[in-house]
């Protein structure tokens, strides 16, 4: 593959025993040579020594972790409490980045820069944060007590935490879809009699599906491994509010180090099934409407 | 960069776009929402630190152990960033200036970091270097310690930084290709010449990029460190973990000053990114569309 890219020598006389294509730029086997050691060192055995101890646990003993009562429950809070926040995001990720990029209105250019606030705010400050905003005594907390709604130390606090984390992934995604859209589609909509909302919904959003499942997935698989925002507006009660990687590390604290790679392995097998997905969802769009 | 799409003088309306009513009901919607979920969290950092006046806040700062925390924190990062930045030169010279069978692979590898959750990051370190991990027997007879301790730290924040320069550079790289390199070499400089002459002035603002993202992670990172620092004050406590220890001890105060100066290296990080976005967008593109 990719044999003929980069430019000089390639013309005539393919080597096929060569493994890269020939070329007049110096410093190949130094550069691919450290990237290959460092990435093995930093990244590929640490974790395959989970994958290691993972295996000698066997899948009845993952079985054994992922069912034990306490592990089971905060399992279902994290991957069901991901699946919702992913998806409110999908929604309001939509209209914000619809607003975005279609409308002109003073301070867009500064809403846009604060989209990507949860990616720059380390998580332990949003985590403060929205555990003191939504709080019995909180800014926000306060009048939602009024109205009976606790969030602060509940499973909705760790709703509106992984709504925080998973925004930007979904307005990022979209917004440049939503930027090539073509206008002659819609001028063309209307020119056949549709109404406004007839184009929206059948002609300007199906091409957004694949960007809409993409970030989904990448909002779903962040949420499912934060830590940092969640841990202090959860309240961490055992069985209600305790979210899988916070099991990880009462496991560690525990010396309980089977349990603790059990669970990486699980969340593991799920984020890399999210990923999987969004380049299938890629792949298919890519068939579907063409590279975007 | 976009247009206004508003009616036309003539009052007839363009297919284009909403109808004024659904129009400013879309960006309240989008202007409630990043206010309520990103803007009141943020501000929430600074009221709260500030709460009881400047000098709470200052004296709050020069404590003996948060200045041990900010000391650590540099340190850390002062060592995470150049690593992941040498790295980062390596791989992006090697995979997008030369084609071999694989590439693709390669750069999935490279992600791979952002798909694992921060703890499974610290865990995984911990299953190699902890008193029951791969190594655990052989450092302690040597009495090296890296769990518990700075090596540990430092090597979980390379790993959660690892793909920030490098997968700023590798897109930049390949869309700019191999064609000026080509010319100097022809002309007579040398290959470390080449780079130093040709190839970085090219890549600088994308550079510079990837370095402001790496920095941001590296000192904020909050799951993976705390998984392998012990918590010990004065000693392992990073900002984010001493932010952790206060809050919990309820001093608010003292844990939303720390806070807030995290907050602001936020807020300078997404400055400076937004400045280069709009400054020197033409020079960061062939970067691939979403960020994280």
């Amino acid at each position: 593959m990719e044999r003929t890219g980069a430019g000089a020598g390639t013309l005539g006389l393919k080597k096929p025993w060569r493994f890269r294509a020939p070329s007049v730029l110096p410093g190949f086997s130094l550069t691919f040579g450290y990237t290959l050691l460092y990435l093995s060192l930093i990244v590929l055995l640490p974790l395959s020594v989970l994958v290691w101890r993972a295996s000698s646990l066997g899948f009845g003993g993952l079985y054994d972790v992922a069912t034990e009562p306490r592990v089971a429950a905060g399992l279902r809070t994290t991957f069901s409490i991901s699946f919702a926040a992913a998806a409110i995001d999908v929604v309001f990720g939509l209209v914000v980045a619809w607003v975005l990029t279609r409308y002109e209105f003073p301070g867009r250019r500064f809403l846009d820069a604060v989209v990507d606030l949860p990616f720059a705010l380390p998580t332990a400050v949003a985590g403060i944060s929205l555990a003191s905003l939504y709080a019995p005594n909180g800014l926000f907390g306060a009048p939602l007590a009024l109205l009976g709604v606790k969030v602060a130390f509940t499973r909705l606090g760790i709703l509106v935490a992984l709504i925080f984390v998973g925004l930007p992934f979904i307005v990022r995604t979209v917004q440049p879809i939503i930027g090539e859209l073509e206008v002659e589609l819609e001028e063309a909509s209307a020119t056949l009699g549709a109404t406004r909302a007839q184009t929206v919904w059948r002609v300007l959003l199906p091409p957004l599906a694949p960007a809409l499942l993409t970030g989904f997935a990448m909002a779903f698989a962040r949420a499912v491994g934060e830590y940092g925002s969640v841990i202090f507006i959860a309240g961490n009660i055992a069985y209600v509010s305790e979210i899988a990687p916070l099991l990880i590390v009462v496991k560690l604290e525990q010396y309980d180090y089977a349990g603790a790679t059990g669970i990486a392995t699980i969340m593991l097998a799920i984020s890399f099934g999210a990923l999987l997905a969004i380049n299938l969802i890629q792949a298919w769009s890519r068939r579907r409407f063409g590279d975007v | 960069m976009f247009e206004t799409w508003a009616p036309r003088a003539g009052g007839r309306k363009s297919v284009r776009t909403e109808a004024p009513a659904t129009r400013l009901a879309l960006i309240l919607v989008a202007v409630i929402f990043l206010a309520l979920f990103l803007l009141a969290p943020l501000g929430v950092v600074f009221t709260q630190a500030l709460q009881k006046g400047f000098g709470a806040f200052a004296k709050a700062l020069a404590d003996d152990d948060a200045v041990a925390a900010i000391k650590l924190t540099l340190l850390v990062a002062a060592i995470a960033v150049p690593v992941n930045l040498l790295f980062g030169l390596a791989a992006s010279w090697s995979i997008a200036k030369f084609s071999f069978p694989g590439k693709s692979l390669l750069i999935t590898l490279i992600d791979l970091p952002f798909s694992v959750s921060p703890v499974v990051s610290g865990l995984v370190y911990v299953l190699v270097f902890g008193a029951q991990g791969v190594f655990g027997d052989w450092l302690a007879a040597h009495d090296i310690e890296i769990i518990f301790a700075v090596p540990g730290i430092v090597l979980a924040t390379i790993f959660v930084t690892f793909p920030f320069i490098a997968r700023e550079l590798i897109p930049l790289m390949q869309e700019q290709g191999t064609v000026e390199e080509e010319a100097a070499l022809t002309l007579g400089a040398s290959g470390f010449h080449t780079f130093v002459a040709v190839t970085l002035p090219n890549i600088k603002w994308g550079l510079l990029y990837g370095l402001l993202l790496c920095n941001a992670r590296a000192m904020g990172e909050f799951g993976a460190v705390s998984v392998v620092s012990g918590h010990i004050r004065g000693l392992t406590n990073t900002i984010p973990l001493q932010v952790e220890i206060l809050y919990n001890e309820y001093n608010s105060v003292a844990a939303f000053a720390l806070a807030a100066l995290l907050a602001s290296l936020a807020l300078v990080t997404l400055g400076l990114k937004t400045f280069l976005e709009w400054r020197h967008g033409d020079a960061l593109k062939g970067r691939a569309g979403g960020r994280q």
